[in-house]
């Protein structure tokens, strides 16, 4: 296994705190990366560094063996997709423009477009006849949908999903999170996600990555995690969702 | 001199008739704008925006037409200073002026003899006719009733009455050749003296609230409200007598035709012609008035249809306000642009465009006259409309830019969008509701301010207002004032109109 993506050292400060202390991670190829973590943990910051929404104060980002750098990283981008809570939908543009709008900017051809537009319908389960409306019309389980194939238009080889489900509710939650599964699988996509819910970390990812107070605090499988805890935090953290998951 | 440049820019009736000394020395940089001077052929006269000036313009108009030459006549373009600076740089041709303005106000040497001025002149390009035949001076005047009650003839006679109230223009108080040296000149004893307007004035003369007045010798009111004027018996007041001012390069037969009019104008047949001019509220009416009363016909269409003036006026006004518009438009949106990224330049913009809107409107225009290839023209009006336009198209733009959730901005971003393409696809569209509501909001102002080119002689809807309040007339004001407002309401309909089209279907619904 070879990493897709390495951070070596990498760190962040905002103006009054760190945001995320000197890090080394690396995303595998083929896998799905879960960062876990509360509120303020730093672990979507880290997701904006790959994606250089946020600079890094210091270290390197190394992408499929290059090194990041503000001249790569427009092209970078689109080998990269990328879905946050809200989806992120362009407001002005019908499901199919936001989906396409990528493609068409880089012109490429339209038979091409069009068979991979009804591929990502049937790989989402998103009805093709809604591609003609707005973001405004769809529900917020079919935003996240559109939102997913605008991140996989350009077969991405990495997908960052920013807790792409943290405003659904629990029905469609789960079953996003079913169909999230297997188009991973069937894709053998490269993911990196970020989510708060133990659940759906254990359910999508092959390697989960516990962060806290800007640090990585340990990675490995769920059963890592729960069997080995490498400190009180990570005891604490895993019981206090295993209570909420109870009550 | 206290009054402000904009009063000399206006020509009140108060400073109008001899300008004034300004504080603002125009640079001389006029003959630059004179390089695109209107069509050669046609005579353009000018006239200061009062009715005397109007009805003198549109004599000298009516006398070159007759003699087929074609003439076009700017009204009431401001004051001495404009009309003066306009005519050096030949941007208009003739307009009548007063040998007293131009020797106190233009050649600033009140001991020169008429041969002397004219040599003066001639250093400019600029020839001055004959006398006109009257001369209006100041005046003071008085109640018929109450000057023949109290045996007051002359100013000397006013020595005798210290209880008279006198209610003095401003201007008039303030003159090198006005009340103060007067007073010493007569030894006046008078201490009840007020500073009040021209118009009021009369008012206040007919309800008893002053006794004596400043005045014009040829003021139509003077009639009207049967005062006497008091005779200047130590000639105090210098010679104001009407002249044409021209350009020495018009043609020998337009400059032949303006000298025929020398002397055919007396005190009484032009206070009559002022008196029509503002009884019929038709400037070229009273024209016609002099040229019957000298024997020669009715003026052949010289009254224009009221529709046929609307027609013009409303044409000339989509103009100013459309170019501006679109001027702003052109400029406003790629400054919003910048704005919206903030920092000391977005910073600089916001204060640029935030202070020219508190500016007012008249002072803007004042600042604007004296630039090379301004001047008097349509391009200061609508130069003046851009910067007023400038500030609801840049800061909406600002705004609504600003107003991207971050979200939006991050999803733009990490697709991998060039800035350009961001900016172009994504931003702008999203912005579009709040831009085009900050070109609505300037579109109306523009058509509302632009009743201000008027004063510049740049046309419009303005027109028929200012005449209106020149001539204290309602109707006329409302000739203008009535289709600006409706213009305003259609500009605004057509913009709800047009926002259908341009803002993007999924930001509507």
């Amino acid at each position: 296994m070879s990493a897709l993506v390495e951070l070596t050292n990498v760190s962040k400060r905002y103006a009054d705190a760190p945001a995320l202390h000197s890090t080394n991670l690396s995303i595998e190829q083929g896998q799905t990366t879960v960062l876990i973590g509360p509120s303020g943990c730093g672990k979507s910051t880290l997701l904006r560094l790959i994606i250089r929404l946020v600079e890094p104060d210091s270290g390197t980002i190394n992408f499929d063996g290059v090194p990041i750098t503000p001249d790569n990283i427009e092209k970078l981008r689109r080998r990269i997709g990328y879905v946050i809570q809200e989806g992120g939908l362009f407001p002005h543009l019908t499901a199919r423009a936001n989906v396409l709008l990528m493609a068409r900017h880089l012109r490429k051809a339209n038979k091409e477009i069009e068979s991979r537009l009804t591929e990502l319908c049937v790989l989402t389960r998103f009805p093709q006849d809604a591609l003609a409306r707005y973001p405004v019309e769809l529900s917020g389980g079919q935003r996240q949908r559109v939102s997913l194939m605008r991140a996989l238009m350009l077969s991405p080889e990495l997908l960052l999903l920013d807790e792409p489900l943290g405003a659904l509710d629990p029905l469609v939650r789960a079953s996003l999170q079913k169909d999230l599964k297997e188009i991973f699988t069937r894709l053998q996509q490269t993911a990196l996600l970020v989510t708060h819910d133990l659940a759906e970390a254990a359910y999508l990812g092959n390697k989960i990555v516990l962060m806290n107070e800007g640090r990585i605090v340990q990675r490995g499988s769920i059963a890592d995690l729960r069997e080995k805890p490498a400190n009180d935090f990570v005891s604490e953290f895993i019981n206090a969702q295993r209570t909420l998951a109870l009550t | 001199m206290k009054r402000s440049f904009c009063a000399t820019l206006v020509g009140t009736p108060r400073c109008g008739v001899r300008g004034q000394r300004s504080a603002l020395s125009l640079p001389l940089l006029f003959f630059l704008a004179s390089m695109v001077s209107l069509n050669a052929q046609t005579v353009v006269i000018g006239s200061k925006k009062f009715t005397e000036s109007y009805v003198l313009g549109e004599i000298a108009k009516r006398a070159l037409i007759d003699t087929d030459i074609p003439a076009e006549h700017r009204q009431g373009m401001g004051g001495t200073i404009i009309l003066w600076e306009a005519i050096r740089a030949a941007q208009i041709h003739v307009y009548p002026e007063y040998t007293g303005t131009i020797a106190e106000e233009i050649l600033k040497d009140s001991s020169n003899s008429r041969e002397k001025m004219r040599a003066e002149l001639a250093k400019f390009g600029v020839g001055m006719t004959g006398p006109l035949g009257f001369n209006n001076t100041y005046a003071l005047v008085m109640r018929r009733r109450e000057a023949q009650r109290l045996d007051v003839r002359s100013i000397s006679d006013l020595r005798d009455h210290p209880e008279l109230k006198i209610g003095l223009t401003h201007e008039f108080l303030d003159r090198r050749d006005g009340w103060p040296p007067l007073r010493g000149r007569y030894q006046l004893p008078q201490q009840n003296i007020i500073g009040i307007d021209h118009a009021l004035g009369y008012a206040a003369l007919a309800k008893g609230s002053i006794d004596v007045k400043d005045a014009y010798s040829t003021d139509a009111k003077i009639a009207e409200n049967d005062l006497v004027v008091l005779e200047d018996n130590l000639q105090f007041f210098p010679r104001y007598e009407a002249v044409y001012l021209y350009r020495l390069s018009l043609s020998p037969s337009a400059i032949a035709t303006l000298k025929k009019l020398e002397g055919t104008l007396d005190e009484a047949r032009m206070t009559r012609l002022n008196a029509e001019a503002e009884r019929s509220k038709d400037y070229s009416r009273a024209a016609s008035l002099y040229f019957q009363e000298r024997g020669a016909s009715p003026a052949a269409g010289g009254g224009e249809s009221f529709s046929h003036k609307l027609v013009r006026w409303t044409v000339r006004h989509l103009e100013l306000a459309g170019i501006s518009l679109l001027l702003a438009v052109l400029a406003g949106i790629p400054l919003g642009i910048v704005a919206s990224r903030g920092g000391p330049i977005g910073h600089v913009i916001m204060a640029f465009t935030g202070i020219v809107q508190t500016i007012p409107s008249l002072a803007l225009l004042a600042l604007l006259v004296p630039l090379p290839f301004f001047g008097i023209s349509a391009r200061t009006a609508i130069a003046a409309l851009f910067l007023y336009g400038l500030l609801p198209i840049v800061r909406n733009t600002a705004t609504g830019l600003q107003d991207i959730a971050q979200p939006i901005r991050d999803s733009a971003t990490a697709l991998g969008l060039e800035a350009r393409a961001r900016l172009r696809k994504i931003y702008l569209p999203i912005a579009s509701r709040s831009i085009l509501a900050g070109i609505k909001t300037s579109a109306v102002i523009n058509v509302g301010t632009a009743t201000l080119a008027a004063l510049i002689g740049a046309g419009g809807l303005g027109e028929p207002i200012l005449s209106g309040l020149n001539l204290n007339d309602h109707i006329t004001i409302l000739q203008g004032a009535i289709p600006a407002a409706l213009l305003a309401l259609v500009v605004q309909w057509s913009f709800d109109f047009v926002d259908r089209f341009l803002i993007p279907k999924g930001l509507r619904l």
